[in-house]
């Protein structure tokens, strides 16, 4: 900016993308075509990668950062905000996607982590960083590591909606003990919590995080999306869910759909209907990878 | 007269924010995503999110017919980014099948600071706040880039010569985002308008 008043890059102007992502499906595409099926059927923002979560949990082996040829010819076919994911403590490859000009980076648990300690200091970063969670104390970690959104981690490429919904009450439930809680309480809750206190106290007043709280992790249908809003996520990421289904389009708007209209069954069953079959997804005794146990 | 209500076009995007600054200045509120949500209000603002969303979302709720029918009878509308890229008549960039309300005479440009990485925070300075009155935080985040307005349009605000307030009649548009600071001068603004000329709900 050419006056010296304006700043770029700032924890208000990461957290604005965020905020302005909410009541919305941000949809995982590996192609430029897929990008603007997704930007057609009304997603707030795409996430650009190789392989969906079910692809890798097929292939096995190490899943890292895209091709950053990729990212750009999907950069090129969508006008929407494009994310594209980070392996856990890789801030070289976060370096990278900040170069490459993407929206936003998610420092995801579905690749294979670079570091088994430390996650990015996304302080150090002027785009924006999200990163998963399964508790709110994960959740406090990674906020006060400079992330300036969360999601639930759910159990990505599964197609089954059980592990984000134990997140997202996780979360959400020790939110409202917390806003409950007497000021003593507190330190223990930040001990127990393994979090900054001032987040907890923060908590304690405001009763939700200091950043907003998406769902991700095997949403495959509607009804999950409403499912997920409703037990109070205020977005859905949605991987594999829509492009290893059999009609990505309409699913894809259809979600989109019931992410706005997730307090109204008569919609919901509306945009539900005729769909085709959703992503045959998996049981959790079958999964042998649990990528939401990846974070520190 | 009873307060009027403001409805907060609930369809994606940062309508909370918008309807939290309203509460706090006593403002009745209402979330609006269906035609019958909005015939009962008075007034609407169309917050920050995603315009090329909210576009698809206006079809699929079949509210784009209502509320055009309402502001060509002159419902008050206040939109922030999103919200003035759908108010504005014409807009670059964008979907081709993307729609707007053409009720401001502008042209804007989506996304016309950049990407996130050139969005920023900045002090606007608004006159019609007075002389001596502290600049507004302006928080712009892929922001749409006033290219043209026409005569009927009155610029409010400016930021390095580019306006980023405007108003025609009972429309007015910001690029950037009042409803994420905690300063109430433009939610109390356009609150004052109504006040000034009141529009009732259509009772049809």
């Amino acid at each position: 900016m050419s006056d010296q008043l304006s700043v770029t890059g700032s924890f208000p102007v990461k957290r604005g993308l965020a905020e302005m992502l909410k009541g919305g499906v941000i949809m995982d595409v590996v192609n430029a075509e897929q990008a603007k099926i997704a930007e057609d059927a009304g997603a707030v923002a795409v996430m650009a990668l190789e392989r969906v979560p079910a692809d890798i949990r097929r292939d096995g082996g190490v899943a890292r950062m895209s091709d950053p040829e990729m990212i750009e010819r999907i950069q090129a076919a969508v006008s929407i905000p494009v994310m594209a994911k980070a392996r856990i403590g890789h801030f070289v490859e976060a370096q990278i996607l900040q170069a490459l000009g993407v929206d936003f980076i998610d420092e995801s648990e579905v690749l294979t982590p670079a570091d088994e300690a430390h996650h990015i200091d996304k302080f150090k970063f002027s785009v924006p960083v999200v990163c998963g969670a399964t508790n709110l104390g994960e959740a406090l970690r990674r906020i006060s590591e400079g992330a300036a959104l969360i999601r639930s981690k759910g159990e990505a490429g599964t197609g089954n909606v059980v592990e984000a919904v134990r997140h997202l009450r996780s979360i959400i439930g020790d939110i409202k003990k917390i806003s409950q809680a007497d000021s003593a309480e507190l330190f223990e809750w930040a001990k127990r919590l393994q979090a900054p206190l001032p987040l907890v106290q923060e908590i304690a007043e405001t009763g939700k995080l200091p950043v907003p709280l998406f769902c991700a992790g095997g949403l495959a249908t509607p009804a999950d999306a409403a499912l997920a809003m409703q037990l109070g996520a205020e977005s859905v990421f949605v991987g594999s869910g829509i492009f290893k289904s059999d009609a990505p389009g309409p699913r894809a708007a259809a979600i989109v759909e019931a992410a706005t209209h997730f307090n109204d069954a008569s919609i919901l069953a509306k945009v539900s209907r005729g769909l085709g079959a959703p992503m045959t997804g998996i049981g959790m005794d079958e999964v042998h990878e649990h990528y939401a146990d990846r974070g520190w | 007269m009873q307060a009027p209500i403001i409805g907060v076009l609930a369809l994606q995007g940062a309508f909370e924010s918008h309807q939290q600054r309203l509460g706090e200045l006593g403002a009745p509120t209402r979330q609006i995503r269906t035609p019958a949500d909005l015939a009962a209000v008075d007034a609407l603002v169309m917050p920050g999110g995603e315009s090329t969303t909210m576009s698809k979302l206006l079809v699929t709720s079949g509210l784009f017919d209502p509320i055009a029918q309402r502001i060509s009878s002159g419902m008050p509308v206040f939109g922030t980014c999103a919200g003035m890229i759908l108010l504005s008549t014409e807009v670059l960039d964008g979907r081709p099948d993307q729609l707007s309300f053409a009720a401001i005479d502008i042209t804007v440009q989506r996304n016309g600071y950049g990407r996130q990485l050139d969005s920023f925070e900045t002090e606007i300075t608004v006159p019609s706040f007075g002389a001596d009155a502290a600049p507004f935080h302006g928080v712009f985040i892929r922001a749409p880039k006033v290219i043209r307005f026409g005569d009927g349009v009155a610029v409010v605000a400016e930021h390095d010569g580019i306006p980023v307030i405007l108003r025609q009649a009972a429309i007015t548009v910001a690029s950037f985002h009042p409803e994420l600071v905690g300063d109430h001068r433009l939610h109390a603004e356009f609150l004052n308008s109504l006040t000034r000329t009141p529009s009732h709900a259509e009772t049809s």
